[in-house]
């Protein structure tokens, strides 16, 4: 299927822009880099000399450290700044920002914000490459696309997979990317979640809507489990831990109604017992740490991609 | 000196005149409307035969942001963009710093218009003190001192109960409470409209619903209290819907659009770049909703076209979608969207849409002018409906630059503007070096 050796944009915004080809291109070099991180040096040349930003404007730790982690696997010169708020509550605008950042001349800037939009706002600023690494309640491509390895590596295909997404879809970055990438892929996705907190216009994506954990995971061949924040658990969006956990939260027993070989994912940090019952996320279903594994490889195939030299590869 | 208009299209819905006519100006009013008038020592002008003559237009919902905001547009400078626009007379929203809740800031409005002396400035006062929506405001003595209407714009009135009030108090003076209808509590910290963009967007949505219940309370009140009330900038097609059924029970209820909420739907923020200039509150909403405007303008249900004029400085633009102030510049891009978008396009006729922007104005707020009949005030606004135009933003007149309209190319312009029988604007691209 691939035919793409390159990415069109020189960002990564979002799955919103990858066409099919450039989705599987990512996934096959990711594939690729996944060898990197068995050898006894973890470490290869192909960002050396070239400077990667990480600026998460929202506190972030497995994102962060991931991103790190691949940036200093492919030897770029990294640093980071992390900040709670936007740049509004310094009393700067993201324009300042990103300008201030543009004068250090980085090649890549991995970006974190709160507010949906943010990456694209800088992305009209600056030369470098930016690299959506979760914006609002937007996207956040990169974690879409490691969901997407850890299925091929585990089913084999992302065509006609049946994937159940579960939890507060209307807040989630990672739905919409994964929704996005999946049925783009071909998979068939059922998004499933409280009444309250169903985003509008989702089923124009071409997803099954329902508000029955059961009809959700019947058949399912992929269950992917959703965080639920605290805050939104005692007011006008849910009553309760208790009743959501009664309605929503992934136990063994529920899972029955799965394919034979069903995988369970999250995208973290689980809350246990409220989204998911520990005996699923520690259980033999359980792929979620395959899922930060993942998380290296497919962020040195996108810094690669997008900021490597073709000499520069070993 | 008079100055007598030969052989003019007049387009005067309230005068009912459509045709071609002399128009003589003596003394800051209209003084003769008539065929073949004599010069008698006025001077005499022509104009091009697809040029069109038309009350002065009245928008009545701007913000000029003086006093206390005056990096965003201060009262001479929002009077230059309204005759720039087309607009012999502006009515600007309380929503200043101070608010404009007293006599004293009603009354430094109208020294800084006098001294501009472009437009006319028909303050609106505030419902309540400080527009928090817990005691009135002095509304006789507000309506004394040059107030139009009252309204806590920029936000709703807050409670039924002080809506009931306002309404009944006001009556006293007849004058209308302009509502920025929104439920608090269903707009949340929403930045858009509630649909399948915003969700694909990732931005918090603003449902059309949390117009329309407050249309429909305002409207349930209206009709209680025999008050008039009016909508401001309606965006919803629940709104509408509430709005013509209000009408066909007899309550007093008038309501206005804006340009921008019949040209743009929410599907322009799907480009995906976030740009601020599309926020504005009410947000764009949905095509349905576009549609539903547009027939409210074509069977009457929407009585007039007002800017919202909402000028915001550049750096406060700049920044994130969701901290980005809403709203838009429209003074000086209504009458080319509206020319193109609704006469060209062929939704109402050239003399429909004066009707929404001169004597409907005129009588919403209960004004002089929208009628160049004989005796009126000269406030006249000369049409080019057939000159392209390429709007521009960086030579507005305004302060502010902050429209998604950049570079639109339309059909329909504004050659001239006076005031008084005054020339107080002149469009050089369009009416050529011609002397007026």
């Amino acid at each position: 299927m691939t035919t793409a050796t390159t990415l069109r944009s020189r960002h990564l915004l979002g799955i919103t822009e990858l066409d099919p080809e450039e989705i599987d291109l990512i996934l096959q070099t990711a594939l690729a880099m996944k060898e990197v991180g068995t050898r006894p040096i973890k470490k290869v040349p192909t960002l050396r000399g070239r400077t990667v930003f990480n600026l998460f404007f929202e506190p972030s730790t497995r994102t962060r450290m991931s991103f790190e982690l691949a940036e200093k696997r492919l030897s770029a010169d990294t640093l980071g700044m992390t900040t709670a708020g936007s740049s509004v509550v310094k009393g700067e605008t993201l324009a300042d920002t990103a300008r201030t950042i543009e004068a250090m001349s980085p090649d890549v800037i991995v970006m974190r914000h709160a507010s949906s939009g943010a990456p694209h706002q800088i992305a009209k600023i600056c030369r470098a490459s930016v690299i959506n690494a979760g914006d609002g309640m937007h996207e956040h491509p990169t974690q879409a696309l490691l969901d997407a390895l850890t299925m091929i590596e585990r089913k084999g295909r992302l065509k006609g997979l049946r994937v159940a997404i579960v939890g507060d879809l209307v807040h989630s970055r990672v739905l919409r990317s994964n929704v996005l990438l999946l049925t783009r892929m071909g998979a068939e996705v059922c998004a499933c979640g409280p009444a309250t907190l169903l985003p509008p216009g989702i089923e124009s994506l071409g997803v099954r809507v329902t508000t029955s954990l059961d009809d959700a995971i019947d058949g399912a061949d992929v269950v992917m489990m959703l965080r639920v924040q605290h805050e939104r658990m005692h007011g006008l969006f849910l009553p309760s831990v208790r009743e959501y956990f009664a309605l929503f939260g992934l136990t063994a027993a529920r899972l029955e109604r799965a394919a034979k070989d069903v995988i369970v994912m999250h995208p973290g940090p689980m809350n246990r017992g409220v989204e998911i019952a520990s005996e699923v996320a520690d259980g033999p279903w359980s792929v979620i740490l395959d899922q930060v594994a993942n998380g290296v490889a497919v962020r040195m195939a996108v810094l690669y991609l997008l900021a490597g030299t073709d000499g520069g590869h070993e | 000196m008079a100055l007598l208009f030969k052989s003019v299209h007049l387009i005067d819905p309230a005068a009912g005149r459509n045709g071609e006519f002399d128009v003589l100006v003596e003394d800051g009013r209209i003084a003769r409307v008539d065929k073949n008038l004599p010069a008698d020592g006025a001077r005499v002008v022509e104009l091009p035969r697809s040029f069109v003559m038309t009350p002065g237009l009245i928008d009545i919902h701007v913000h000029l942001r003086e006093p206390g905001q005056e990096h965003k547009e201060t009262v001479a400078t929002g009077t230059a963009a309204a005759v720039a626009g087309g607009f012999t007379a502006v009515a600007c929203m309380p929503n200043t710093e101070p608010v404009n809740d007293c006599a004293a800031v009603t009354e430094l409005i109208l020294k800084r218009a006098a001294d501009a002396n472009l437009a006319r400035v028909y303050p609106i006062g505030a419902v309540s003190m400080g527009s928090k929506g817990e005691a009135l405001t002095e509304i006789g003595d507000l309506r004394a001192s040059g107030c139009v209407a009252i309204s806590d714009d920029g936000r709703p009135v807050k409670t039924a109960l002080l809506m009931r009030r306002a309404l009944e108090y006001a009556s006293m003076f007849k004058m209308p409470v302009i509502d920025h209808c929104e439920d608090p509590s269903l707009k949340g910290d929403g930045v858009a409209h509630e649909g399948a963009t915003s969700g694909l967007l990732g931005l918090r949505g603003i449902p059309g619903a949390a117009e329309s219940v407050m249309v429909e309370r305002d409207i349930t009140l209206a009709e209680l209290t025999g008050g008039h009330v009016h909508i401001a900038h309606m965006s919803a097609r629940q709104s509408l819907r509430a709005v013509r059924d209000g009408k066909a029970r007899g309550v007093k209820v008038t309501s206005e659009v804006t340009p921008h909420h019949f040209v743009l739907a929410d599907e322009a923020l799907a480009t995906g770049d976030y740009d601020t200039n599309f926020k504005m509150n009410p947000p764009l909403r949905e095509t349905s909703d576009r549609a539903a405007m547009i027939d409210g303008l074509r069977d009457g249900t929407i009585d007039v076209i007002a800017t919202d004029h909402a000028p915001h400085h550049a750096d406060e633009k700049a920044l994130e979608f969701d901290h980005a102030p809403f709203g838009i510049v429209g003074l000086e891009t209504a009458l080319p969207l509206c020319i193109d978008r609704l006469v060209h396009a062929g939704v109402i006729s050239l003399a429909r849409l004066v009707e929404l922007l001169a004597p409907n104005a005129a009588r919403v707020i209960g004004v002089e002018g929208g009628t160049l009949a004989e005796g009126a005030p000269a406030d006249i606004t000369i049409l080019a409906p057939d000159a392209e135009v390429v709007v521009d933003a960086a030579s507005f007149r305004s302060k502010s630059r902050n429209t998604p309209f950049d570079g639109w190319k339309l059909t329909g312009g504004v050659a001239a503007t006076l005031v008084g029988g005054r020339v107080v604007h002149v469009n050089d691209a369009i009416l050529g070096r011609r002397d007026l």
